[in-house]
């Protein structure tokens, strides 16, 4: 039998709470707004009962996920600024992705590819609400002109869409790597997981009550 | 509107193209032309679009022009709009009848995500299927004459029909028919066309070397035409589009923004996919798990 | 009108002038558009502001308020010293040739005969012709004689060179000589032109001579009688001609015959003067049968208590001393002359001027009913709406009964158009609640006041006992046989004068025309002019055939127009006297050798052939027409330009006398009038293409449309006065103040008058206190007490004021 580190505690129950609800208003917001933005996809409309209430309901989850997104960026902002190690990790992105990580610096808590999520979705949550803001008609419709809702929408559609594909590289991620899931489920990871993956992190970390 | 239409579609919102209506005769396209230079303002086309539609528009105030309402509204589909035109000496008064346009190329039914919320007949009227509209108001951003009002009470997109409820059964719209000067004629589109150049040729006789038939093919065409003294500066009334076409931006938004996005989604998925099955979970093997507990041990030591 | 709606598309030239027709009259100005489609017509605005007619005009000229008169005399001046008129048409059809008396003379704003105690011209004995020993009037025809008419209208005009028209109108030199030049392109018998005219005319103290004045170019230029002439008054609302016809004017009894005067004491009084003998050699002279017409009408009016032996009951009618027009009655109720008033369809406190002096005239009655299909201002005149009605209810005693009447789509009847078409109009919907129409109402309160006056006799209870109401349902009449009744039918088998053994027309049946009315009590008729409409082929008003096949617009089968279903007045004058047409073009009648042959019913006699020399306006005793009025007007036989009695300026052509020196002031209103010291903006009054009069704004859409009172005020004048648009305004005459939003607008054109800028604002007439409209006071607060010589219409359109910025109305007080 192999001997195994005690797990790690990863995320605070509180982090966890605001991940999934920022999670649940991402994956709300992606499905409403795709349901209107391409016509394929309108019948998602049904989920949210019907085209009207789907109208109404986007721009409030939209409100949800601002805060909540806040909430997770005030949390987590200080531990996504760019190291040297990053740098160099991104240069090694090919190996990283063909699972071979030998040679590769020691993290701290977060990879860069962590960090380019973390930094893209807080550029594009901004870009979303603040344009979402302007496309809000039932309240905003005379706050702006034609021509700024008209760049507002396309900005809006550009931004969903970034926002979506670095959702499916963070979902993705946690899929791929595996023992990942549990830190935003329970908690925690395993000691190897962090040896593996966020050493200096782990090496912070280890021991700690 | 046309919640009974019996009219046969061309486009329909957010749908694939519908097929040509089969075993008939290819439906005439109608036109609706406004003869600026015979309008005299009264406003009787405003209180029969009114009537007509039962629109319950509210008492205003008034602003000091005789723009009243001020500007559409979901309840006033049409709007006369007032414009003091100085040139030297010289000065004129143009009245414009402003309204939906009927785009051979609508702008609002491209942008328009809901599946039939707006309508194009195979006659060329633009139409809102209220039933459909979910109020989303990109209708509003698709337009390039700033015409549908998005109503607070129902949260659906009004605009003026054409009456096609009226033209279905052989009617001419209500504003045409109530129109006292006949600056208003309704028609085929081809007889309306030479309608307005048999009333060019009169403005130019009185000296409107300019005069023109106002149908902007940036939009492919329109089904509501003006006849303007002065078609070389359309925007001299009350700020009708020189040269209208659908916004690049919404082109964009609703062209190939749409396509791209898509494929990129489903190309994400796929790679995740391939790169799952040709590569493999990335697991965490027992030399990590050791290594760890070793520097545990280490740590706790 | 002398032509018809329908008739405007014959024209090449539309003068609107004192009217706004595509904005009062949006339906009919269909006909300008139609003749400038179709028939390359010009058209000609001049009007104060730039109006929506103007916006489709192809020349437009500003104009100061209340000085047409000096523009159409320098359009005269221009004809004639350019021999720009239709010298034949001129000669043979009008009075120009004719010779007038040696004493009449115009010198420094008055003509001969003024008596400046009495400020009327008493002795009118100059304003005549020279008559030979047959007493025919004497000629000129090589027009050389200085005393003949055209030669005194020349002498009469030169003063109002283009410069004294620029220098009193206001209108730039150069419009008013493009417009000159256009009505001067007219005169040849090829192009007609029309006039198109309504209050902006009439409303003036010299109402009847503006409109004169265009009757005299239209006779210059051979345009009347015309195809697309004429000179048309373009009616308000929907029956107010069949309301003039039937005897709206005070001193007139239906069909436009003549209320008796105090002075007219018995019958022969009263018809000596009235049987107008021809004036020259075979003229027909019309009015010659003025008896048959009279006597026709009091036998409708009283039956068989209208006999031989009592003058037909000539001692029945009221005998006036002065006329009881509305202006005269809101003065005699302000004097606490009057105890009761019936307001019927009549918005009094709105519809009268100087709206303090009615409120006051209302405020002394003991009662006043108003029958009305809505509330009106008058019916609640007592009530107090804070700023916009500031009045004391306790202090008002007067009793107001307001009988709700139906409105026109509740009741059927006829209703006369502008064109003297009569139409009949069907019921749509019943009237709501207790309404009943105003027959009903009418019958009933004649019905009581009979079996009183039966019942208890009086002083002279004759002529309403005996007033004939043998309707089949007295007391709510069948409209159709009130018609029938107007029509007029045969008393007794009417012999044929030709041949006495032949009946023309067996007693009871209707008179199919009103040649064959009798003086001798054989016929029964309550209106000479509408005989015809209701004859035993049927109810005429009914027909709506709108075939037209001379393709001139005269649909002859549609409805009927009176008088005889003429739809051209004076068509004998649209040929030559050889009885040709002046040109293919314009061809209307002609004589074929045997009759008058054309789409239209002849106003002649229709086989009376050309060489017999019967002039075409057969009314009249010349057989032609009348530049020179002789005594027919109070004020002139030729028009002359005074100015309103707010006057901006001294009369430029005689400063002495600046206003109409006939004007009837009441004593109470020597101070009402402003001067321009304090008073120094010219504004005039005027309707809005939305609202009906003080009707529309009890409905939703037509508030929707124009919600609100705004006083439209020139850029020059509010940067003058530091008003924006949009601002409140105080507009103060010396009769009141009003608020208004201030409309500010490049359509006012700056103008200049008698050297010096003249600004001009305008107000619409429509809003009041009651209705769904935002609550205004209403305009008539500003306007003077005082009407037109001729017709006592009120001042409406020219009248001073000033204005300044001012805070918005304070809202009004909760009612209790």
């Amino acid at each position: 039998m192999t001997v195994e580190a005690k797990p790690v505690s990863r995320y605070t129950t509180a982090a966890r709470i605001n991940h999934w609800i920022t999670a649940i208003s991402l994956i709300l917001l992606a499905l409403s707004g795709l349901a209107l933005f391409h016509p394929w996809l309108f019948g998602l409309t049904a989920l949210f009962g019907g085209g009207q209430l789907t109208r109404m309901l986007h721009p409030w989850i939209g409100v949800v996920l601002a805060v909540s997104f806040l909430g997770l960026f005030l949390r987590f902002f200080t531990l996504n600024f760019w190291k040297r190690e990053d740098t160099v990790w991104m240069k090694n992105l090919g190996s990283v992705i063909n699972n071979k990580e030998e040679g590769l610096p020691e993290l701290g808590k977060y990879n860069a590819g962590q960090k380019l999520v973390f930094w893209g979705q807080s550029i594009l949550i901004l870009l979303l609400f603040c344009s979402g803001l302007v496309l809000w008609d039932t309240y905003f419709a005379d706050a702006t002109s034609v021509d700024q809702k008209r760049l507002a929408a396309v900005v809006h559609a550009l931004c969903a869409i970034g926002a979506i594909l670095i959702w499916i590289v963070h979902v993705y991620a946690a899929i791929w790597v595996k023992g990942t899931l549990r830190a935003m489920t329970r908690g925690s990871v395993t000691g190897g997981w962090a040896w593996k993956h966020h050493r200096k992190w782990f090496r912070q970390e280890v021991g700690k009550p | 509107m046309s919640v009974l239409q019996s009219l046969d579609l061309r486009r329909r919102s957010a749908s694939p193209e519908p097929p040509p209506p089969a075993g008939k005769a290819p439906a005439v396209e109608v036109a609706k032309l406004i003869d600026v230079s015979k309008c005299i303002g009264c406003k009787a086309c405003q209180a029969a679009c009114l009537e007509w539609n039962q629109l319950d528009q509210p008492i205003g105030y008034t602003d000091g022009t005789y723009n009243n309402p001020t500007d559409l509204t979901p309840a006033s589909f049409t709007v006369m709009r007032f414009t003091e035109y100085e040139h030297g000496d010289d000065f004129e008064w143009l009245i414009r009848k402003d309204g939906c346009m009927h785009c051979a190329d609508p702008g609002c039914l491209k942008a328009c995500p809901a599946p039939g919320a707006i309508v194009q007949y195979t006659n060329g009227i633009v139409d809102f299927v209220s039933d459909n509209c979910i109020g989303c108001g990109y209708c509003v951003k698709g337009c390039p004459f700033n015409i549908p009002r998005i109503s607070k009470t129902d949260s659906k997109a009004y605009k003026c029909t054409l009456c096609s409820d009226r033209v279905v059964v052989g009617q001419a719209p209500a504003c045409a028919k109530a129109c006292p000067t006949q600056a208003i004629y309704f028609g085929t589109k081809a007889d309306m066309t030479a309608h307005a150049g048999k009333r060019i040729e009169d403005l130019k006789s009185r000296g409107f070397q300019n005069a023109g038939l106002y149908d902007p093919p940036g939009v492919g065409g329109t089904h509501v035409m003006y006849v303007l003294h002065h078609a070389d500066r359309p925007s001299l009334y009350a700020g009708l589009p020189d040269n209208p076409r659908i916004s690049p931006l919404v082109g964009v938004w609703k062209g190939m923004l749409k396509p791209i996005s898509l494929a990129a989604i489903a190309f994400a998925g796929v790679f995740g996919l391939v790169h799952y099955v040709t590569r493999g979970p990335n697991r965490v093997t027992e030399h990590d798990e050791e290594e760890a507990a070793a520097l545990e041990k280490q740590k706790g030591a | 009108m002398t032509n018809s709606w329908n008739d405007i598309k014959n024209t090449d030239l539309v003068l609107i002038m004192g009217g706004n027709a595509a904005e009062a009259h949006p339906c009919g100005f269909k006909w300008v558009t139609e003749a400038k489609a179709n028939n390359g017509a010009k058209l000609i605005v001049v009007d104060p502001r730039f109006t929506r007619s103007a916006a489709v005009a192809d020349v437009y000229a500003p104009i100061r308020p209340g000085t047409d008169i000096a523009f159409l005399s320098g359009v005269m001046r221009y004809l004639l010293a350019n021999g720009k008129i239709h010298r034949e048409y001129v000669k043979a059809y009008t009075n120009a040739t004719y010779l007038v008396k040696e004493g009449f003379k115009f010198e420094d704003g008055l003509f001969a005969g003024y008596d400046e105690a009495k400020k009327s011209y008493v002795d009118r004995s100059s304003w005549e012709y020279q008559f030979d020993e047959q007493g025919m009037v004497k000629a000129d025809d090589t027009l050389q004689d200085r005393n003949c008419v055209l030669n005194l209208l020349k002498v009469h005009v030169e003063r109002y060179t283009p410069e004294m028209v620029e220098r009193i109108t206001g209108t730039p030199k150069a419009r008013f000589l493009q417009i000159c030049e256009m009505i001067a392109s007219t005169s040849t018998g090829e192009r007609t032109m029309t006039s198109m005219y309504a209050l902006g005319w009439t409303q003036h103290t010299t109402g009847a001579q503006n409109i004169r004045s265009m009757a005299m170019i239209q006779l210059l230029l051979g345009n009347m009688g015309m195809p697309g002439g004429g000179v048309n008054a373009l009616r308000g609302h929907s029956n107010v001609q069949g309301i003039t016809d039937l005897a709206l004017l005070s001193t007139s009894t239906p069909g436009y015959l003549v209320l008796p005067t105090e002075k007219e004491a018995t019958y022969e009084d009263y018809v000596k003067s009235r049987r107008f003998k021809p004036l020259r050699p075979g003229q027909t002279s019309f009015w010659q049968n003025y008896e048959k017409f009279f006597v026709s009408q009091q036998k409708s009016l009283f039956g068989k208590a209208a006999t031989k032996e009592n003058d037909w009951a000539y001692d029945y009618l009221p005998k006036f001393d002065v006329s009881y027009d509305v202006l005269k009655m809101v003065d005699m109720m302000a004097a606490g002359q009057m105890n009761g008033l019936f307001c019927q369809g009549l918005n009094i406190l709105m519809a009268a001027p100087s709206k303090n002096k009615v409120a006051a005239g209302l405020a002394k009655l003991k009662w006043m009913v108003v029958i009305d299909p809505l509330q009106t201002e008058t019916a609640r005149f007592w009530e107090n709406h804070g700023e916009f009605n500031p009045v004391d209810p306790k202090a008002i005693q007067t009793e107001v009964i307001q009988l709700p009447a139906s409105a026109y789509a509740e009741e059927e009847g006829s209703a006369t158009n502008s064109s003297r078409v009569i139409m009949w109009h069907w019921k749509a919907v019943e009237g709501p609640g207790e309404s009943k129409s105003d027959m009903e109402i009418m019958s009933a309160l004649h019905l009581r006041l009979k079996a009183l006056y039966a019942k208890n006799g009086g002083a002279f209870p004759d002529p309403i006992v005996n007033t004939m109401w043998d309707y089949k349902s007295p007391e709510n009449p069948d409209p159709a046989e009130v018609l029938k009744d107007i029509n007029g039918y045969a008393l007794e088998d009417i012999p044929d004068p030709a041949d006495p053994n032949k009946v023309l027309l067996a007693a009871g049946k209707l008179l199919p025309s009103f040649a064959l009315m009798r003086d001798d009590g054989k016929t029964s008729g309550g209106m000479w002019i509408y005989t015809g409409v209701y004859t035993e082929a049927g109810n005429m008003s009914m027909r709506r055939d709108a075939s037209d096949p001379t393709g001139l617009g005269i649909h002859p089968n549609w409805g009927f127009a009176w008088p005889a279903n003429r739809r051209v007045l004076y068509n004998r004058a649209s040929a030559d006297p050889d009885g040709k047409p002046w040109s293919q073009r314009k061809k209307y009648l002609e004589w074929n050798g045997q009759r008058w042959a054309g789409g239209d019913v002849p106003d002649y006699g229709p086989t009376v052939a050309p060489d017999k020399n019967v002039g075409p306006f057969i009314m009249n005793q010349e057989g032609t027409a009348r530049l020179f009025a002789r005594g027919g007007m109070p004020d002139g036989p030729f028009p002359e330009h005074y100015e309103p009695m707010d006057a901006f300026v001294a009369n430029p052509l005689h400063p002495k006398v600046t206003t109409n020196p006939v004007v009837r002031v009441f004593a109470a209103d020597a101070k009402s009038f402003g001067t321009p010291d304090k008073f120094p903006i010219v504004a005039t009054s005027y309707r809005l293409a939305e609202h009906f009069h003080y009707w529309t704004k009890n409905v939703h859409n037509n508030a929707v449309l124009q919600p609100e009172m705004f006083v439209e005020i020139g850029e020059r004048l509010a940067k003058a006065k530091g008003i924006a648009n949009g601002d409140w305004v105080e507009v103060s005459s010396q009769r009141g103040s009003i608020k208004a939003k201030a409309a500010v607008t490049k359509r006012i054109r700056p103008i200049m008058v008698d050297g010096k800028p003249c600004d001009i604002v305008g107000l619409p007439i429509h809003f009041g206190f009651v209705g769904v409209t935002r609550k205004s006071q209403p305009v008539n607060t500003l306007t003077p007490p005082v009407g037109d010589v001729s017709a006592q219409t009120p001042e409406f359109k020219a009248f001073l004021v000033d204005v300044k910025k001012t805070t918005p109305p304070a809202s009004q007080p909760a009612t209790a």
